[in-house]
């Protein structure tokens, strides 16, 4: 009978499991996109995360900031010191205050965080119809379906279905909760030229984009995966032994 | 042995001087070495070393993480994820610490769980079950505030809509909710009472768990039967045999946790805890971390805002009365086949409650929410005291090693009573 309740339990605590707490009704349902980081084995194409860096920075750096994030984090992109320092070096760090009490603009190092579009809040809003662009530093991890939203709401941008009244201003996207969202179109085609060659379709921008939020919001998602599977069959192979430990212990009682 | 000086039994001479002079090494030779135990432990009775091992674990990765975290409501969000980024495995000492926080109240449900169907709340246990009690409800507290610390938007409407529930007491109500704030509304002050008490609570919570334990140690450990052992036959001694299972039961529970954190660490959260709060925007839906939903359910079956929070408090304080609406002499469910089918009915009526408190209130979850709600209160305030004069409980067996030892001789005092109690 007690073995009945387990079951019951185990079979309880799976549903519950299965279903995470969390998920309300009436979503629109993101389709899967087939990432290199799905799963539990897989790792950041590095390709198409430096590709997505090149997108985030020549299109959506426009508007939205990555504030958690600095140029030295791009060396776990594959990139050198030396490239590091080039592209840090493109941008204009306002720092100080310099010893006459003044701000001032040098030249971006390594040690920075992504420079912001806007020198504040306030004015990030006021240049975009009153509000804010969200920083998209751990955007992957602050939506319910992660790089799989991204992609969706990147490429689902289309034409309204007819009786759809779209307020002033907005444009509709297929997978955007009420549809109704403020951001245009992002991605064009051929609006960068990656350096590898690689088409710049709106879809492969959008795959490479993804990538590297996913990156930038999990950049511990590779240790972390590596670690678990030590960890794990260290574990398991460890409960063997203890368990073998235990029946020793017990062979001389019955029970 | 000179005068004053406990009669110590260790022969180590660095061991023995201090064991005369503060007699810890006695004590746990007595409380956890020869401590005599019931032999029939199923593995249900891991779990509350595994809340203690948990309770561990999340005040050495609390403590670490309270180094590099800064309370304040324009620094929190960057500081967490600072130190999931920058702190050297920092992600891993917040995953554990966010995670672990999931796996105590796995743990203590399943814990509180093989409490009430194995009836280890009866007599001469009623005081060691209360303090349990107590530890859940000061467990609650800390999670709602660890929860509010990394201020995100559920971190901030978690703590806007659990603080103004007590705006629904009379008279009272406002100032409470004014204290807890700190002002007028959630800001910087909550945060930092919320901060002070979530590293304060733990420690309570260890002082609450040495009474728990102590009051164990007096009564002894139920056990599946639910009868008391008669007699050494009934018991082995705590080490090596239940230091042995229990270890087993570690390393599994381990493994489930180490899963959790390194393979789906966001799994039980909500994305919207990594969206800074922001006072001015409310997200769609506002829902508690997944351990409280039961609660928050019950919350919001009730129409009447007053009622909703009485009743949600309700919910677990009637679990201090159990021991008095529970009268039945029959601890263990094993050998209450009425009792038993009610006590599963009312689980998975927790878990009905669990599930529909992620559910927006409306339409029919909210007439299933009232439903599960009737019976959770039903059952304790109705069935089992009905119970406890209607059912006819299994014959109990003589003792624990009775049945496994295949009704060898038993000692002349237990052999002279049949049955215990009923």
């Amino acid at each position: 009978m007690l073995r009945h309740s387990i079951k019951a339990l185990a079979l309880a605590l799976g549903l519950f499991a299965a279903a995470p707490a969390h998920a309300a009704g009436g979503e629109i349902a993101i389709p899967d996109r087939k990432f290199s980081f799905d799963g539990i084995f897989g790792t950041y194409d590095r390709a198409s995360a430096q590709r997505g860096f090149q997108v985030y920075k020549e299109v959506c750096a426009a508007c939205h900031g990555m504030r958690l994030v600095a140029y030295r984090n791009l060396s776990e992109l594959g990139l050198t010191q030396a490239q590091v320092e080039a592209i840090a070096a493109q941008f204009q760090i306002t720092d100080g205050p310099n010893d006459e009490g003044q701000m001032f603009e040098r030249p971006g190092r390594p040690s920075d965080r992504f420079r912001r579009p806007f020198p504040n809040e306030a004015a990030a809003a006021a240049a975009n119809n009153g509000k804010a662009p969200p920083d998209l530093s751990v955007i992957a991890k602050a939506r319910a379906g992660g790089a799989d939203y991204l992609f969706a709401l990147l490429t689902g941008y289309e034409d309204p279905p007819p009786g759809f009244v779209l307020a002033d201003g907005a444009h509709y996207n297929r997978f955007y909760p009420g549809h109704a969202i403020a951001m245009g179109a992002p991605l064009n085609p051929d609006q960068v030229e990656f350096a590898d060659g690689t088409s710049a379709t709106v879809e492969q921008m959008a795959h490479d984009v993804s990538t590297f939020m996913q990156w930038a919001a999990e950049p511990e998602l590779e240790q972390r995966r590596a670690l678990g599977v030590k960890i794990i069959i260290f574990l398991t192979i460890l409960a063997g032994l203890t368990y073998a430990v235990k029946r020793k212990v017990w062979a001389d009682v019955k029970h | 042995m000179s005068i004053g000086l406990h009669n110590s039994e260790f022969k180590n001479p660095v061991v023995r001087w201090v064991d005369q002079r503060l007699p810890v090494f006695t004590m746990m030779q007595k409380e956890y070495g020869t401590f005599p135990t019931p032999r029939n432990f199923n593995y249900f009775w891991n779990f509350g070393a595994l809340a203690m091992v948990t309770l561990m674990i999340m005040i050495a990765t609390g403590i670490f993480l309270s180094m590099h975290y800064a309370a304040h409501t324009g620094l929190a969000f960057d500081s967490v994820e600072r130190i999931m980024r920058d702190v050297n495995f920092g992600w891993l000492i917040r995953y554990i610490h966010m995670n672990g926080a999931s796996m105590f109240f796995i743990v203590v449900y399943i814990h509180i769980f093989r409490g009430m169907y194995y009836g280890s709340y009866k007599a001469p246990r009623e005081l060691l079950w209360m303090l349990g009690v107590v530890i859940f409800l000061l467990m609650m507290a800390t999670a709602f505030m660890g929860y509010v610390l990394p201020w995100g938007q559920m971190s901030f409407w978690g703590a806007t809509v659990i603080t103004n529930l007590f705006s629904a007491f009379p008279v009272v109500g406002s100032h409470i909710v004014e204290l807890l704030w700190g002002g007028m509304s959630v800001d910087n002050p909550t945060l930092n009472r919320f901060f002070s008490l979530h590293y304060l609570l733990p420690f309570v919570i260890f002082g609450v768990v040495f009474l728990h334990v102590a009051a164990l140690h007096i009564t002894g450990s139920n056990n599946p039967l639910g009868i008391e052992p008669k007699g050494p036959q009934d018991t082995l001694p705590f080490h090596p045999y239940y230091t042995a299972k229990d270890s087993v039961g570690l390393v599994v529970y381990f493994i489930v946790f180490a899963v959790l954190v390194f393979f789906a660490p966001n799994y039980l959260g909500h994305p919207d805890n990594y969206i800074p709060a922001n006072p001015l925007v409310t997200p769609p839906h506002i829902v508690p971390e997944w351990y409280f939903l039961p609660y928050y359910a019950i919350l919001r079956a009730v129409p009447d805002k007053l009622g909703g929070v009485l009743l949600m408090f309700g919910s677990i304080l009637i679990w201090f009365v159990l021991p008095w609406l529970d009268r039945s002499p029959v601890r263990s469910m094993r050998f209450r086949p009425l009792a038993r089918v009610f006590f599963l009915l009312w689980t998975a009526c927790f878990l009905v409650l669990l599930w529909v408190g992620a559910k927006p209130a409306e339409g029919t979850y909210v007439l299933i929410a009232r439903i599960a709600t009737a019976y959770y209160f039903a059952y304790f305030l109705v069935v089992l005291p009905l119970l406890a004069r209607l059912e006819r409980p299994l014959p109990l067996p003589e003792s624990i090693s009775r049945p496994v030892l295949g009704g060898g001789p038993l000692p002349m005092g237990a052999a002279a009573k049949p049955m215990e109690k009923a």
